[in-house]
């Protein structure tokens, strides 16, 4: 099902001035997308739209195919059939190089930040800034600074701090900032908050937000409902690889969702009976 | 950029903003010293407590200025390969082979300056190359086949004291008579020389500390306190200015001739050094062989080339024993079969991570060769001077590097239980 051009919610969050245009054109949109690992079948048609300025959610049980419909996005597994779309014009993503070219920033769940390396320097891994062959070292500490003060991080005493020396809420927000330094339009997080004690929740939570109010698209893939209807605006769950239904986060409750997750219908949401059936 | 500082003001990056003063510059290093990160600490410390201990046992002999200069000559070969090592080490695997490695390329050399009347910097070169072939060999079977690199090195290892046999020949020595080669550990600049170096080196460092200090201060970025850049300015300067100092008075054993200056290797290792360094701490494949060894996968998923990072490692270090075993020749004026084995790697390894390079990968710079090089150099020339027995040295050798290996482990485990 190709999802209708909702409006975005209004409600929630928004920012004085926030420039985000409230009905544009998707970023990213992926269309009946097919992949198989050999005989397994992992993601059945699924069709995926996100918009600039919105957090979407991307739901589902263990082994849902979270996991792998990003992978597709990120260019790390290529796709069987379908289409991806991105700013309305079909692309091919071949690997982890095309996504970052087209603005897309993945951040892990084991987020992959060398320890042994300051802020800055794990911000601008791989794609440091030079003067000739020299680093510019004053540029990116610069960058990386205006970077976390635009996502208004807080907690962070020195830019030059090594990041073994962080709090594991700490260095989230030093992978999320990560993501959003190259004027990214689409930041994906896997599980962001899977480890984290209740304030260091709170405080990626609000990065999270301020990643969508700051112009990004962002993709939230999240177990706890409890941060998915605090950030997101619009929620799509998957179900034993199939789009179970995509929502307006206002427009559902709690157990709706965990109906969508575990039996992939709620009421009149969801698959079909048969549909849900014929998935195993 | 006074634009931004409005918006930089509402995030909390206090010591970033605020200039900082010398005593929280030094209570955020004590921080950092409990909290495992040792940097040149134990390696200061055993110069000092080995400098007393060998004084003590041996004051006439040991700081006599003959020995002094003789301690800079025997420090050499071994920092130098160190120094390669560093690269390797960084990414926490090992080269085994190096010391043995830098045995080859003597023999390739003097046998191409003895048996093929070849100039010395053909054979020079040829030497280098060699090594740098044999890196390869190495950095391809571990990047590529992905066998593990103690395991090639150490077959290599073997394999490598073969080919110095071969080539030399059984039981035989090749000596080495060029002039260019004898004279890099056996020939000192001209004071003159030495001192115009020193100053010019002290100068240069000052600016470009300076100039450092003073480029963060106007665009408000993290830097230490003015007094703290000086300081370590003054100390750099002192121990170049001393050093030239002490290896200009004549050291000759009879007053009918002079010695005197500083040997022609120290300037080759300080060039290294400063080379070493730059690459380190200035460029982008400084900057991913730190990330390769902090975090492999985090390297490879920012888009940085593994295995060529872990293959080149293994190039420079090899290169890098190639222009030690040249220096050994030169100080032996021989290369024999059995040059580079022995306690060679050993000793290169101990000086690498006591200078503060850590085995477990990530962490360790270019100046722990130097100063790890030093403390092995006097505790060989230490023993030397003793008289000690060579079943004691090498127990006393071993248990060096262990102690080493155990304060690095140590340190590790302290890194860990105090961050996150
Ligand atoms: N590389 C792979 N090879 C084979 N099967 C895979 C691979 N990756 C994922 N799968 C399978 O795809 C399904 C979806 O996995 P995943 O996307 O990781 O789910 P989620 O992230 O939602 O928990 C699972 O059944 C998993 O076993
Ligand atoms: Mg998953």
């Amino acid at each position: 099902m190709a999802p209708p051009g909702r409006a975005r919610s209004g409600a929630h969050g928004e920012p004085e001035g926030n420039d985000v245009a409230e009905n544009g054109e998707p970023v990213l949109r992926l269309v009946g997308v097919n992949k198989s690992f050999g005989p397994v079948h992992v993601l059945h048609d699924v069709d995926f739209t996100l918009r600039q300025g919105e957090v979407m959610a991307l739901v589902g049980d263990n082994g849902a195919g979270k996991s792998t419909l990003i992978k597709c996005i990120a260019g790390i597994h290529p796709i069987d059939s379908g289409v991806i779309e991105y700013d309305g014009r079909e692309v091919k993503i071949g690997g982890p190089r095309d996504a970052a070219e087209l603005g897309i920033e993945i951040v892990y769940q084991d987020l992959a930040l060398a320890d042994n390396l300051d802020i800055v320097q794990n911000m601008f891994l791989g794609r440091e800034q030079r003067k000739g062959i020299v680093l510019d070292e004053d540029a990116m500490e610069e960058k990386a600074r205006e970077t976390l003060a635009r996502l208004s991080v807080r907690t962070v005493k020195s830019v030059r701090q090594q990041v073994s020396s962080l709090s594991g809420g700490q260095r989230q927000t030093v992978a999320i900032a990560k993501a959003a330094l190259w004027d990214s339009k689409v930041v994906v997080l896997d599980e962001p908050t899977a480890a984290l004690g209740v304030a260091q929740t709170r405080q990626v939570l609000d990065l999270v937000r301020r990643l969508a109010d700051t112009g990004h698209a962002v993709v939230l893939i999240s177990h706890n409902m409890n941060d998915v209807f605090e950030v997101s605006d619009r929620i799509t769950a998957l179900y034993l690889g199939r789009v179970a239904a995509e929502v307006k986060r206002t427009d559902v409750t709690h157990g709706q969702v965990v109906e969508l997750i575990t039996a992939g219908r709620s009421g009149d949401l969801g698959l079909a009976p048969t549909s849900a059936a014929e998935t195993i | 950029m006074s634009t931004d500082i409005p918006r930089l003001a509402d995030a909390d990056f206090a010591a970033d903003r605020r200039q900082l003063d010398v005593r929280s510059a030094v209570s955020d290093y004590w921080a950092r010293v409990r909290a495992g990160e040792l940097g040149a600490i134990p390696a200061i410390l055993a110069l000092a407590f080995l400098v007393v201990l060998f004084t003590g046992l041996r004051p006439e002999t040991f700081l006599s200025k003959g020995n002094v200069a003789n301690l800079f000559t025997q420090a050499l070969p071994v920092t130098i390969l160190a120094m390669g090592l560093v690269f390797v080490l960084l990414l926490g695997e090992i080269d085994l082979s190096a010391g043995v490695a830098s045995g080859v390329c003597g023999a390739v050399m003097a046998k191409l300056i003895v048996d093929s009347g070849q100039p010395w910097y053909v054979a020079v070169i040829a030497a280098i190359a060699v090594g740098v072939v044999i890196g390869t060999a190495i950095g391809w079977l571990v990047s590529v086949i992905r066998i593990p690199s103690f395991v090639v090195t150490l077959a290599l290892f073997l394999g490598l004291q073969g080919i110095t046999l071969k080539l030399i020949g059984k039981g035989g020595t090749v000596p080495v008579r060029d002039d260019v080669i004898v004279a890099l550990a056996n020939k000192n600049m001209p004071i003159w020389l030495g001192w115009t170096l020193a100053v010019v080196v002290s100068l240069g460092y000052a600016g470009s500390q300076l100039w450092r200090w003073d480029r963060q201060r106007r665009r408000g970025l993290h830097g230490k306190p003015v007094q703290l850049v000086a300081a370590r300015v003054l100390v750099v300067a002192v121990i170049l200015l001393f050093g030239t100092f002490v290896l200009s008075l004549d050291r000759a054993p009879s007053p009918l001739v002079t010695l005197a200056g500083i040997p022609w290797g120290v300037p080759l290792v300080a060039v290294l050094l400063i080379i070493a360094t730059f690459v380190l701490d200035r460029t982008a494949y400084g900057r991913h062989l730190y990330a390769v060894g902090g975090n492999a996968e985090a390297a490879r998923r920012a888009g940085i080339n593994v295995t060529r990072i872990r293959m080149s490692v293994f190039m420079i270090a090899s290169g890098l024993a190639a222009v030690s075993g040249i220096v050994a020749a030169s100080r032996l004026n021989s290369v024999a079969t059995d040059s580079g084995a022995g306690n060679t790697l050993l000793y290169a390894v101990g000086a690498a991570v006591i200078g503060g390079t850590s085995l477990f990968g990530g962490r360790g710079r270019a100046r722990d060769a130097i100063l790890g090089g030093l403390v092995i150099a006097i505790i060989d020339n230490g023993l030397g001077l003793l008289g000690v027995d060579a079943y004691a040295n090498f127990l006393i050798t071993g248990g060096v590097l262990l102690l080493a290996a155990g304060i690095d482990a140590l340190s590790r485990r302290r890194r860990s239980a105090t961050g996150r």
